[in-house]
């Protein structure tokens, strides 16, 4: 324990919006713009954050992270673009059919997990389709900085190539586009070949454009600091679980969007926490006995603990029965 | 409520003392009777009311005095303020951060007006009024960062975070517990820490330093420490160890209540926003021996931590030679009977001494 302990939220803090405005960019993608319901300013973010949108879908919550693409400067408005998954969990056709203009939301403060190294004297950026949103923040940023940047991006179509004309326009000696379907691609060799020493280089795609730029780069030497890639860590919720705690004798079930600690909290069970988030040890709980599979996300314990304890502020379970000592 | 601001030194003839309503409100370290190194991290967000914990950056009666005690050691050793290159980003989220943290917390001593970049920051009780472009440093006197920490309670790393790790790259530091910015600038989370004993081997840092990675904007956490100081003296740095070092040995059985400080930092970690940098204030707050014991809890607590504290512990922070006699003075407040858990001193429900 520490001084004054405060049961917030874990993780990022929430911010209440209204949607203020919604544009289709073409098939696929939609801009979204968001101001603050309290009239405020938003918090300022840096270049390759995202935040979490909480959708309200009928009786569930999903939580989509979608990178911040609005100039950092500009702290009355942010901006996400979304492509339209029809395979994918259900997240971006809710935004793409039911969010209108003026309808309240849930979004977390920023959080950058895809920052700019601020030493770098050249920052050269790779973009594959929906991978463009980061970047269109970090330019805004390092044009404001007068740092030097180019960006090649790869797109689908010429009527797939979301932001390509306003990026053109603006841009022209540092924009190059590449069109798959008229079979041009990324010379990344020769790319990474010409560049001066203390260039960085980013990118953001599909999972198998990641992959290839970072072999690529490998092999031609770079060291790995200076290759960055957008990797979104899962949201933190998960499955559903239920938990018998005996020793207040109750059975809880823990949400998909809360934490087994809050779940206990909600259910009125004193339960320690300092950090809440996975670091201190004050929450470590003794497992009574489980039938299923543990997902640790602290870094409190140690493997050879895995099996017989859990920390309940950031950790899950999935599986038929578990009962802890609480 | 508006604060009395003190008019006192930390040097020469150490005029600093703390209020009665300082005392009550002291940030107390133990929340029980013994003490070791732990991942002792919560949230930053809010605290008891009139606490320290409340604000973001808690403004007490020691400001003023404060802010000239800073002043006189940056003109004698400029190189308490760095700041290396591609550090000025994050001197601005700084900036940004504390004007509006302390312009929303304390509206009746600051306020800022922003008009696009066009920035009003008014410090009422420094008598400052300036305006200046943000994001434009030949608009204000300073670098950002030195700006707004002239101007603000507590040392100040700013710490560069990359390759899965934090790196001392700017600082304002003139009110440290022995160690030195000019030595640690350039340094990473584990190379800073090196001199510390048995935290490493407890796995300590290695935890720490992944909440800290993963410390997010809008939800700051902080932490607890504390070593002793004889004479309040703020700047209590290995530049100048050749003049306080000295007055460890002047602490007398007559004088150690007066001159013996326990001396507490509340250390807090934010993100910001820009840069993606970690700011880590350092808040030192000093109290007298004497003023402790004034709560029978806290007297009997500190009496208990210092008498049971480890060896490496009380030679690393430099009072092994001076424990005996502290614990001579301390031992007439312990009467032996039992404290309640927590921090605070419990004053009205605690038993008077009884001794
Ligand atoms: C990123 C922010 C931090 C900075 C800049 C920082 C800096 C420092 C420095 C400069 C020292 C003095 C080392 C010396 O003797 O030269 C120190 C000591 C120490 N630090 Fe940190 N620290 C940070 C975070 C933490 C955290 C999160 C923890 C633990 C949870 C921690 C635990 C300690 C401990 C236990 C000591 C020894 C203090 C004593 O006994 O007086 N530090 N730190
Ligand atoms: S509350 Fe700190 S590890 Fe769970």
């Amino acid at each position: 324990m520490s001084a004054a302990p405060q049961r917030a939220k874990a993780g990022a803090e929430k911010i209440e919006v209204i949607v203020s405005a919604v544009l289709p960019l073409n098939d696929l993608v939609t801009r979204f713009e968001f101001k603050r319901k309290d009239g405020n300013r938003f918090p300022t973010f840096s270049a390759g954050a995202h935040t979490v949108v909480h959708m309200r879908d009928g009786d569930r919550q999903r939580l989509n992270p979608y990178s911040l693409m609005s100039d950092p400067a500009d702290t009355e408005t942010y901006a996400i673009s979304v492509r339209r998954d029809d395979e994918g969990r259900g997240g971006s056709l809710f935004m793409h059919n039911n969010v209108k203009v003026g309808d309240a939301m849930e979004i977390t403060y920023p959080v950058n997990l895809f920052s700019l190294d601020l030493r770098a004297k050249k920052h050269v950026f790779l973009a594959g389709g929906i991978g463009i949103t980061p970047f269109m923040a970090m330019i805004a940023q390092l044009e404001r900085s007068s740092d030097s940047w180019e960006l090649h991006y790869s797109v689908r179509t010429e009527a797939l190539g979301t932001y390509v004309d306003q990026l053109v326009s603006k841009y022209p000696n540092k924009v190059r586009i590449y069109y798959d379907d008229q079979s041009q691609s990324i010379n990344l060799e020769n790319l990474l070949d010409g560049q001066p020493l203390g260039t960085n280089v980013y990118v953001c795609g599909p999972k198998g454009m990641i992959d290839w730029v970072h072999k690529t780069a490998a092999a031609a030497g770079w060291p790995d600091a200076n290759v960055h890639s957008e990797e979104f860590t899962a949201p933190q919720p998960g499955k559903e679980f239920q938990v018998r705690l005996c020793r207040s004798e109750k059975t809880i079930t823990v949400g998909e969007n809360e934490s087994l600690l809050e779940a206990m909290e909600r259910e009125g069970v004193d339960a320690p926490f300092l950090c809440r988030g996975g670091a201190c040890g004050q929450c470590e709980t003794n497992v009574v006995s489980s039938d299923g599979e543990f997902i640790h996300r602290d870094h409190w314990l140690e493997p050879d603990e895995h099996g017989n304890k859990i920390m309940p502020c950031v950790s899950r379970f999935i599986g038929k029965s578990l009962e802890i000592d609480r | 409520m508006t604060i009395q601001f003190n008019k006192e030194t930390f040097r020469d003839d150490y005029s600093f003392k703390n209020s009665d309503w300082a005392i009550q409100r002291f940030p107390f370290p133990f929340h029980e009777d013994s003490y070791m190194y732990s991942v002792n991290m919560e949230q930053h967000r809010g605290g008891p009311a009139g606490s320290v914990y409340e604000k973001r950056f808690d403004v007490d009666e020691h400001y003023i005095s404060e802010m000239e005690d800073r002043a006189m050691v940056l003109a004698d050793d400029p190189l308490r303020c760095q700041s290396l290159p591609h550090m000025t980003l994050a001197g601005w989220d700084l900036l940004e951060l504390i004007m509006v943290s302390k312009s929303e917390d304390y509206p009746d001593l600051f306020e800022l007006h922003r008009e696009g970049d066009i920035w009003r920051w008014i410090n009422k009780p420094m008598g400052i009024d300036d305006t200046f472009t943000f994001l434009d440093e030949t608009t204000l006197p300073y670098g950002p960062m030195e700006y707004i920490t002239r101007q603000t309670q507590g040392d100040f790393c700013v710490l560069d975070q990359r390759d899965d790790n934090l790196w001392m790259d700017a600082g304002m530091v003139t009110t440290q517990a022995d160690w030195s910015l000019d030595f640690d600038i350039g340094m990473n989370f584990f190379e800073w820490h090196a001199p510390v004993p048995l935290a490493h081997e407890k796995g300590i840092f290695k935890r720490a330093l992944k909440f800290l990675l993963n410390i997010q904007q809008g939800a700051p956490a902080r932490r607890l420490n504390w070593t002793m100081t004889v004479n309040p003296l703020l700047d209590t740095s290995p530049e100048n160890y050749h003049k306080w070092g000295i007055q460890k040995t002047t602490l007398t059985p007559e004088n150690i209540g007066a001159k013996q400080h326990l001396r507490v930092e509340l250390q807090s970690f934010f993100r910001l926003p820009r840069s993606n940098a970690l700011v880590f204030p350092i808040r030192c707050y000093l109290i007298a021996f004497q003023d402790i014991v004034k709560s029978p809890k806290w007297g009997r607590r500190l009496h208990r931590v210092i008498r049971d504290l480890p060896e490496e512990l009380a030679t690393y922070k430099g009072f092994i030679d001076n424990r005996p006699m502290m614990l001579d003075f301390l031992s007439k407040y312990d009467d032996g009977l039992p404290t309640s858990p927590g921090v605070f001193p419990d004053n009205e429900t605690e038993p008077a001494l009884q001794k």
